[in-house]
C-alpha cells in the first residue's frame, strides 16, 4: 500500500490530463525532421567547376576507413583521357554502404576534399548488392532531398570544404 | 421463461462473435488510450485512426510459423491456449445484457443461459481458466514458462478468494446467485455499488489481478520473466492466450456492471444492451487508465496486498452486510 493514498490518486489526474494534449510524436515519413547541419549521411564525390573530378585516387580514404568499406583502384591520367587534375584518377571508387559506419574519417583523410558525407539517411535497399555504391552513384546528385536545419541555430564551425567548394 | 434451444444457439453464436469484435477493439482502444496518455498517437497507419489495426494483427498472427520447443508436451502444449480461451468465452454465457424481448411469437432471454448458480459458474470457469496458464507453462518445458506459470497460479488463486468474497455482499443483498435476479433486484431498489462500495473496490482490485492486468501483471512481468507462462508460445497460440486475457477483462467488467451497476438498467431511457455495453466500455477504459497511471507491484507487495488487505476487507464487508441484511429483514 502506498503511504500517501491521495498522492497516488494525483497520478491518475496527470495521465488523464495528457489525453487532451496534442501528441508530441513526429509522423516520420510525412514529416522529416531537419537534420543537424553537420549530419553525416550518404557519401558524395565532388567535381571541380571545370568538370574534372577532385579525387586523384590516392586511397587515403580507404586507408583511413575503420570499417574497410572503401575500394579505390587508381589509373594514370593521359592527355586523351583526363579525368582529374592530378597524375592519377580513381578508375573504380566503391563504397560498401552496408559496412560504412558514417564516422567521417574518409572526408578528414581526403587531401582534396573530394569525398564528403552528405545529409541523406534514407539509404536502405532490399538487396545487399544494391548497397555497394559505385563512383557514378556517388558523383551524381542524390535523388532525395533531406531538409537541413538552419546553420544559424547551431553554434558550430563551418567545415572548410563547405566554405570553399 | 424458456425459449427454444435453437434461439439459444443463435444467440450464443452472435454473442461469441460480438465478444471477439469487442476484444479486437479493446486492444485498439487500449493502445490508443495508452498512447494518448503518454503523448503518443498509437496505431494510426492501418485504416483511419488505425481502426484496421486489430485485423492486421490477426492476419500477422495467423500467418506466423507454428513454432514450438522440441521438448514441449505436444497435446498439452496445444490444449493450454484452448482451455484459456474456452473458459474465458464460456463465462459470458450467464451474464445478462438485456431484459429479454418478444420477437415474433418467441420469447428471447437477455442472456444465453439462465442458470440459478450463475455466479458460482463464473468463478468455477475462472478457476478452470487457471489451468490454461499452468498447463501452458509446464508443457512448454522452459524455466521461464514454469516460473511464470507458478507465479500466475499463486496470484490467481490468491485473488480468487478475495474476488469471490467481495461479491458475497451483493449475493446477500440480492438474495440470489442468479445474475438476472440480482439485476432485477437492483432495478427495483438501488444499484449495489452504493451500499457495497467496499465490495466494489475489492472486486475491482481482485479483478485487475485476476485478468493479470497492470499493476498486477506479475504473470507476464516483461522485465523479469520474458513473458511468463506464454514465453514459448508464438503466433495464434500466443494470440489465443492474449485473447483470453482480454475476453476475461471484458467478462469481468460485464460481471462488475451486472453486480454493482445495475446491468442493463440505466437512467433516462430503457436502452437495455446499449446501457450494458456503455458501462462495460467505461469499465474497460478505467482498466486502461489504471494501466497508464500505476507502476507494477513487487511480488511480495502483491501477495501482501491480496492476503492482508483485500481478504480482510472483503470478509468484514461480507460479515457486516450479512448482519445488516438480517437486522433489516
Amino acid at each position: 500500500m502506498s503511504p500517501q493514498p491521495l498522492d497516488s490518486l494525483k497520478g491518475f489526474a496527470v495521465t488523464f490530463r495528457q489525453l487532451f494534449k496534442k501528441p508530441v510524436t513526429q509522423q516520420y515519413p510525412e514529416y522529416k525532421r531537419p537534420v543537424y547541419p553537420r549530419f553525416r549521411g550518404r557519401h558524395r564525390l565532388h567535381v571541380h567547376e571545370n568538370g574534372l573530378e577532385k579525387c586523384v585516387g590516392c586511397s587515403l580514404c580507404a586507408a583511413a576507413c575503420p570499417a574497410d568499406c572503401i575500394r579505390v583502384v587508381a589509373e594514370e591520367n593521359t592527355p586523351e583521357n583526363r579525368v582529374s587534375p592530378g597524375e592519377r584518377y580513381a578508375r573504380i571508387y566503391e563504397i560498401n554502404m552496408s559496412r560504412c559506419i558514417f564516422c567521417g574519417y574518409c572526408e578528414l583523410a581526403c587531401p582534396f576534399d573530394a569525398i564528403t558525407l552528405g545529409n541523406e539517411y534514407e539509404i536502405s535497399e532490399y538487396s545487399r548488392d544494391d548497397l555497394i555504391y559505385t563512383k557514378d552513384m556517388l558523383l551524381a546528385e542524390p535523388m532525395k532531398k533531406i531538409p537541413v536545419a538552419d546553420r544559424e541555430l547551431y553554434d558550430t564551425p563551418i567545415p572548410y570544404y563547405k566554405e570553399h567548394s | 421463461m424458456t425459449e427454444p434451444w435453437w434461439i439459444s444457439l443463435i444467440k450464443a453464436g452472435v454473442i461469441v462473435n460480438l465478444i471477439m469484435v469487442a476484444f479486437a477493439y479493446t486492444t485498439w482502444l487500449e493502445r490508443k488510450l495508452l498512447a494518448r496518455m503518454q503523448n503518443r498517437y498509437g496505431p494510426n497507419r492501418a485504416g483511419p485512426y488505425g481502426l484496421l489495426q486489430p485485423f492486421a494483427d490477426l492476419i500477422k498472427l495467423v500467418r506466423k510459423e507454428s513454432f514450438f520447443p522440441v521438448a514441449a508436451q505436444h497435446p498439452l502444449y496445444i490444449a493450454a491456449p484452448i482451455v484459456s480461451m474456452f473458459t474465458a468465452l464460456a463465462a459470458f454465457a450467464v451474464i445478462p445484457f438485456g431484459a429479454g424481448w418478444q420477437i415474433w411469437h418467441y420469447h428471447v432471454n437477455g442472456e444465453i443461459a439462465n442458470v440459478s448458480i450463475a455466479l458460482i459458474l463464473i468463478f468455477a470457469l475462472g478457476s478452470v481458466g487457471v489451468y490454461g496458464a499452468i498447463i501452458g507453462g509446464w508443457a512448454s518445458h522452459s524455466k521461464y514458462s514454469l516460473l511464470g506459470a507458478m507465479r500466475t497460479c499463486a496470484q490467481l488463486v490468491s485473488y480468487e478468494v478475495s474476488l469471490a468474497l467481495s461479491v458475497l455482499g451483493v449475493v446477500l443483498m440480492g438474495q440470489s446467485l442468479n445474475l438476472v435476479d440480482i439485476v432485477n433486484k437492483q432495478g427495483a431498489t438501488i444499484w449495489f455499488f452504493i451500499p457495497q462500495l467496499a465490495g466494489l473496490l475489492v472486486f475491482v482490485f481482485a479483478m485487475i489481478a485476476e485478468t493479470s492486468r497492470p499493476p498486477f501483471d506479475l504473470p507476464e512481468a516483461d522485465t523479469e520473466l520474458v513473458a511468463g507462462y506464454h514465453t514459448e508460445y508464438g503466433g495464434m497460440r500466443w494470440g489465443l492466450f492474449q485473447t483470453a486475457e482480454y475476453v476475461n477483462m471484458i467478462t469481468l467488467s460485464g460481471l462488475a456492471v451486472t453486480l454493482f451497476f445495475g446491468g442493463w438498467h440505466g437512467p433516462y431511457a430503457p436502452l437495455g444492451p446499449i446501457w450494458f455495453l456503455l458501462k462495460v466500455f467505461a469499465f474497460v477504459s478505467v482498466f486502461i487508465w489504471i494501466r497508464a497511471s500505476v507502476p507494477r507491484l513487487r511480488y511480495d507487495q502483491l501477495m501482501r496486498f491480496g492476503w492482508k488487505v483485500l481478504l480482510p476487507v472483503a470478509t468484514i464487508n461480507a460479515v457486516i452486510t450479512a448482519l445488516l441484511v438480517v437486522w433489516v429483514s
